[in-house]
Order: C-alpha cells, then structure tokens, then sequence
C-alpha cells in the first residue's frame, strides 16, 4: 500500500514536544532530503509511546528500532548510519536497567516485550485526524474487501470463527451477535457503538477513538453491511471531548472520501454514522439503558429479552458493541480468523486492552494476549509497584469486579479465569493496591460509586447497595459487630441474585470478593477496631511523644475541639475521649511529635 | 425570556420535535447556561408535546444535567477510587478554600460552581477534574491554584 520503504516514528506527544522533537522532525527531513531519500523514507510526528521518561523517542519501522533521549543534532547519524548504511546507532539506543543490556529491538523491551497490538495498532503511530495515514497502514482495506469479495454471511462467518467475545464486559460472542442481528428482519436496523465508558480505571475506549477514531467508524460500516444495516450511532460520553472531536473529524473525512455515505466503493451499499452523546450516568453504558437514553428517555435497563439485537433502538433490531470489540474486526478480516484465534486461551481469542492506575510504575494502556499472567501485567510491563512498596491486590473490572491477591500473580488472564476468582474482566481497568491500603475503604469506594450510579429502578440495587455501603461505613468508623460480616456477606449474595441489570448484578463483587481474600482485615476492623494500612481514621489514635514534644502550644492552638492541653515549654498531651481525629494537630507539628497508631 | 423562547425554538428546529430530540435539545440550552431552568423545561415541553414532568424527570436522571442553579464554570473534581488514591482530597480543599465555596455550591458572583463527580477517564493522570467540557490532570494543590487564577481573570 505504502510507497515509503522505511518509517521514522517520532513522539510528539507533551513530554517529548517539550523536549525538542519539533526539530527532530526538522533535521531528520532536511537530512534525508539532503541525501535524496525523501521518497523512500517517511517522517512521522505520531501520539505518545507511552514511554515518556526517556524522551525524546524515536523509533524505526519496520525494524523496531527504538532510540531514545534523542537530541535534533542526533538526526545525522541516524540517518547516515541506519537509513543508508543498515547500521544502529548504539549510543541511542535503549538499555535495559535490570539487566544492564542494550535493546536492539523494542519487542524486547520490558514494556513492549509481552504486548501485542491489535486494538491498539495505530494508536501512537498516526496522526488520528489525517484520514491518508489510517489508509496507509491498510485502513477501510476490510471494508473493501468485505464488501467486493464477501457476502455478508462470510464476513459474520469469519469473525465467529476469530472466536473474538466482546470487550465490553461481558464478553457475548461478537459473530454470533452480528448473525443474531443479521437474522432479525426488518425493514430498518442500527449499529451502535457503545462508547459510555464509565468503569472507575478504565480508559480504553477514549484513547482508541482519541488515537485511531477510523478503525471504529470502518468496523461499524462492515457490522452495518453484515446485518443489512445503513445507520450506525456512536453513544459517546459527553465528557470526552477531544474524542468527540476526532470523531467527527474522521465522519466527516471518511464521507469526503466516500467511505462513509452512499454507494460505497460503488456496490450500492449505503452507511452513515451519527453522535449520541452521553450526559453522565454509568448505567448508560448497559446496552438497554444506553437504547433508551438514545431515545430520549432516562437511561433505565429494561429486561432481557428481548435483546437489542431483536427490538432495540426505536424498536428496530440493534447491534450493540463496544469500542474495543469493533477496533478489532478490521484486522481479524485482513489477517484471517486462523491468525486471531492463535493468540490467547482456549476460550478468549486474541488480545486485551488492560488500563493500569493506582500505585503501579508505568500507568497507562497495554494491550496483551488473553492469558497473560497478572505477574507478567504488573511487573513485567507494569514495572511493579511504586515506591518499592510491597503489592497487596489489584482490583479488576471496575465496580462490578473484585479484588486479586498474591496468590492470583500467576493466573493466567482471561474472561473465565477472573469469574472463576470472583472478578471480572469488565472493561480492563486494572487498579493496583499497596500495603498502603485499606481493603475495607476499596470496597467501601466501590459501593459508594455504585449507590450513586444505580438508577434506581429495581429495590435490591437501589435500596440493598445503600445498606451494604452503611455496613462498609460503620465498620470503617470503628462501630461494626461480628455480626455485620455474616449481614455483608448474605446482602450481597441476595442482592446479586434479585436485581434487574448487570450493575445490581454484578454490584457486590468487591465486597464479597474483599470479604473471601481479606477477612482478617475486616475482624481486625470489627473486633480489634484496628486499620493495618492506617486509612480508617476513626480507628486511629493520636498521640504526642514525650521526647519529641517542646511545648510550642501549636497543636492546642490548631485543635477544633480542645482535646488537647499542656502549658507552654511543657509536655502536651491528647484527650482520646474528646479527640475527633481530625489531624489537625498531625498537620501543624513542625516536631513530628504527634503520632497516629 | 424571549431570548430562551427563540433559543428552544431554535434547537427544536435543529435537533427535530421528536421524543428522541429531547436529550440534544436540553443539551443544547446546557451549552448556553451550564443548568437547566423551570422556565426552558417548560418551553421544552410544549415544544415537543410532552409533559414538564417528563422532561424534568428526564434532566434529572444525568449528572451532567443540571436544574440548580450553576456558576458560568462549573468544576467537577473526580472523586473516585484512582483520583481519591493520588491526593484529590488536597486538591478539593484548596479549590474550596480559593472559592470559598463547598462541594455543591456556587460562587455568590455566580462565576463558579463545585461539584463531585465519579470517573471520568484520566485515572492515570490522576487526580484529574473538569472545568465545563476541559478536563486538567494529574492536580496539586499548587497547579490548582494556578488554573483557577488563570479562570479568576476571565
Ligand atoms: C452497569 C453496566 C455498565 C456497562 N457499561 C459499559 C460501557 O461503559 N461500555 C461498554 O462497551 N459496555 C458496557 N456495558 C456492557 C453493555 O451492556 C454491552 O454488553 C456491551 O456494550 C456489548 O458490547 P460487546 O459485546 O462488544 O462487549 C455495561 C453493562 C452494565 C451492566
Ligand atoms: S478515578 Fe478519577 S478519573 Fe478515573
């Protein structure tokens, strides 16, 4: 497709621009004009590496050659030694800090050895609102191919035989969805992409449609010819608004070259995409919550069936996917079904987006094959856990999932394996947890993000989560009894079982998944009214050490309540019966004489 | 009021009088006025033929659909989980103690407004917040400080 044989990719993402990759880009296009290369050889400003604390980066297709803190006079050698002469530029490249190696090849690279980018594959490599470099890396290739060489059924059949599952939660088999839909009939259907992304850590989707918004709007044409579709709708959150804006650059692009639009590539197949905009609310993000926002009413689930695929938006029959899921089907056309389904586990084909935040080195999106272990994410590509602290759990899958532990490192990732360990895999957001955290406050996050999210339309998740969160509150404040563990545990089962939507569904799993791999924490919190990660500060005691302490009268002065008392010059001491715990006193110390236990 | 009359007429005319108009409708007047009045949830109403009822019970089911009253620049600091983890208490403290405002309130010039809200996607820039549609990343109480002097001036 390309004419240029070679690609020099250099990051213009904030961290590296700072840093002079405006005249790299400079200095490598005079030299290779210089030398008559500018033909052959390609210049590309492209996003983030994601890589940023050894920018500026510049990296070589198709060797992988990846050179890092590069400086604009450095464009010379990089040129006449690796363009013309096949020679890497030694001094450039990047060296591996643990085994003290240089990298000749960013495949194996910590970062990028494990990872492989499908979801991903143009995200960092092009400029999202220059429609010619998505068709330069193959881009609407499939959907040329889909719609010139293959019926519909074939296309369905190739993406059931990918054995690609949904990304966005629950992993429904994508090809199967397209031939429910397929078979549906009607005289007017609809694509929808589900772009509410709202799963606290997840970030996937807006960076897909941020760094690569065609490969969605080509998928969702090739889903749209697949059930007889011609209007696709993305649903997106109104709170993303750069990715609202490279959308609507790329619809428009994509209609000015007749990708999108009437009688595409001349086979009178017709296609045309529209925004929904979200308005926050995270139940949207269920498909029929999403349906009826998009209809113009509140965003509340209704039950299943009938599925969307059957009677959806304004009662036609709808296909409903995700970001992720539709960034993929592009290239499983490409490359071919054998291929896709060689990568990953027996049951989850392909690869996963995951978005690592929380106390974790390198934050940020991976994408790596289904199985990877959790050991392999956080601290192989993750570059373990910040401050040298010690990992404590990673909490996956957003409200709906749970908490892994130390003994889940080797597990390898897929859709089953987190169900089978009481997670989920959700969207991907992978929060990691030190010692520094209280196991009992997660959980008590998770069902405050979700009391204030559930809609409110059935009583177990409207009324059932408001309890279980007070339960999380009282034992937080120190108040709890033996008893509320067992209440904990028998709420979440029941309201798990009885609620309408997958949120109520799927609500308690961090406590329950908490209360399985960390009970000690909560007994410690119930009968010893005691915090090890010292979050609870309710369960903290303050107090003033003698030696420390020289009588500045500070901490009196500061305190709201007067817990506390001591002449001047003389020693201060704490009333625990009047103390709140504020740690007013904590802040004002300038000695480091006020502890907390 | 004329001008919300003609401005509701004017989206109506633009999104289309159907029930699946509303939503772009209300946020069209949300664009103008970063909250929605009785007086436009009415006009809404009769525009589409629908109860005020319904439309107010459609606003108000999404967070980003105000019917208080808002300041021009509406501040919502994310509270959740990654944000909570990386120092967002600090950084609400001092965007309270800039404003002199609390969590829910607005500015008496009316000027700016401070609201919690739950994830919204920059988890590894946390703590992050929204400034109307602006997102600002990775906070401390210094750059805060900063950007709502930046915001004072306008
Ligand atoms: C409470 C709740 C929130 C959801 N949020 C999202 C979301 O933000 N994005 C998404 O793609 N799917 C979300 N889903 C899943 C959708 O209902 C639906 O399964 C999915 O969009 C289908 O696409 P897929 O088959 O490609 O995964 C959510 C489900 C529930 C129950
Ligand atoms: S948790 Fe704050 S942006 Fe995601």
């Amino acid at each position: 497709m390309s004419k240029y044989s070679m690609h020099l990719l250099v990051c213009g993402g904030t961290g590296c621009r700072a840093s002079a990759s405006d005249a790299i880009v400079e200095n490598l296009k005079t030299e290779l004009e210089a030398k008559g290369l500018s033909d052959t050889v390609q210049v590309i400003m492209t996003g983030c590496f994601g890589f940023c604390e050894k920018g500026p980066i510049v990296k070589v297709s198709p060797d992988n050659t990846f050179y890092v803190q590069v400086k604009p006079e450095d464009a010379r050698k990089i040129v006449e030694e690796h363009v013309i002469k096949g020679r890497k530029v030694r001094e450039l490249l990047y060296v591996d800090p643990k085994a003290n190696e240089v990298i000749e090849d960013s495949k194996h690279m910590g970062f990028y050895k494990k990872q492989i980018r499908i979801a991903l594959r143009n995200c960092g490599f092009i400029n999202p609102e220059i429609l010619d470099e998505y068709i330069s890396r193959d881009g609407y290739l499939a959907l040329g191919k889909a719609l010139t060489e293959m019926t519909p059924e074939e296309v369905i059949k190739e993406i059931k035989a990918s054995g690609l599952r949904g990304r966005g939660g629950a992993g429904f088999p994508t090809g199967l969805k397209w031939e429910l839909s397929r078979q549906s009939q009607s005289d007017k259907k609809y694509v929808v992409c589900n772009a509410d992304e709202g799963d606290p850590g997840a970030f996937m989707d807006r960076s897909i449609l941020e760094g690569d918004p065609h490969s969605v709007l080509e998928a969702m044409a090739i889903c749209g010819y697949c059930i007889g579709a011609d209007t696709g709708l993305v649903y997106i959150r109104a709170e993303y608004p750069l990715a609202i804006q490279r959308l609507k650059v790329a619809i428009s692009q994509a209609r000015e070259y007749g990708l999108l639009g009437k009688d595409i590539f001349g086979t009178g197949f017709n296609f045309d995409i529209e925004l929904k905009y979200g308005a926050g609310a995270f139940v949207c993000g269920e498909e029929t919550a999403l349906i009826h926002s998009m209809e113009g009413h509140r965003g509340e689930p209704t039950l299943k069936p009938p599925f969307p695929s059957v009677s959806g938006y304004l009662g036609k029959p709808t296909n409903v996917n995700n970001v992720e899921t539709f960034a993929n089907i592009p290239v499983i056309l490409l490359k071919g079904s054998a291929w896709f389904s060689s990568i990953g586990t027996e049951k989850s084909k392909g690869t996963k987006v995951f978005a690592l935040a929380g106390k974790i080195n390198n934050v940020g999106l991976i994408e790596v094959p289904m199985g990877t272990t959790l050991r392999e994410v956080i601290f192989e590509i993750g570059g373990g856990i910040k401050n040298g602290r010690k990992f404590k759990a990673v909490q996956t899958g957003g409200p709906s999932g749970g908490c892994l532990t130390e003994k889940h490192l080797d597990l390898p990732i897929d859709y089953e394996s987190l169900v089978a360990n009481g997670s989920m895999m959700g969207s991907g957001g992978m929060i990691v947890l030190d010692e520094d955290d209280c196991m009992v406050s997660i959980a008590k996050y998770f069902l405050d993000f979700t009391v204030e999210e559930s809609c409110g339309k059935c009583s177990p998740c409207r009324i059932g989560n408001k309890r279980l969160y007070e339960l999380l509150d009282k034992i937080c404040k120190g108040n709890g009894v033996a008893d509320d563990l067992t209440r904990l545990k028998n709420l979440g089962l029941v309201i798990k079982d009885t609620s309408l939507c997958g949120l109520g569904q799927s609500s308690p799993n961090p406590v329950l998944s908490t209360l399985e791999n960390f009970m000690v924490e909560y007994t410690e919190h119930v009968h010893d009214k005691k915090c090890r990660a010292g979050e609870c500060k309710a369960l903290m005691t303050y107090s003033i050490l003698e030696e420390h302490c020289v009588g500045c009268t500070a901490c009196a002065r500061a305190c709201p309540v007067g817990a506390i008392t001591g002449e001047r010059k003389q020693l201060h001491v704490i009333n625990p019966a009047i103390c709140i715990k504020c740690g007013a006193c904590l802040e004002k110390c300038k000695f480091d004489a006020v502890i907390v236990q | 009021m004329l001008e919300q009359v003609n401005l509701v007429k004017e989206l109506a005319d633009k999104h289309g009088r159907r029930r699946d108009s509303l939503i772009p409708i209300l946020q069209g007047l949300m664009e103008e006025k970063n909250y929605l009045t009785d007086e436009a949830m009415v006009l809404v109403a009769k525009e589409l033929d629908i109860s005020a009822a319904d439309v107010y019970g459609t606003a108000s089911f999404y967070t980003f659909m105000d019917t208080d009253v808002r300041g021009k620049y509406v501040i919502r600091i994310c509270k959740t989980i990654s944000c909570s983890m990386k120092g967002k208490i600090d950084v609400l403290h001092t965007i309270e103690e800039t404003l002199k405002i609390k969590v829910g309130e607005t500015t008496s010039d009316k000027k700016f407004s401070l609201l919690e809200t739950n994830c919204i996607g920059w988890c590894h820039k946390a703590p992050a917040m929204l400034i109307n549609d602006t997102p600002y990343t990775e906070l401390t109480p210094q750059k805060v400080t900063e950007i709502l002097q930046e915001y004072m001036k306008l």
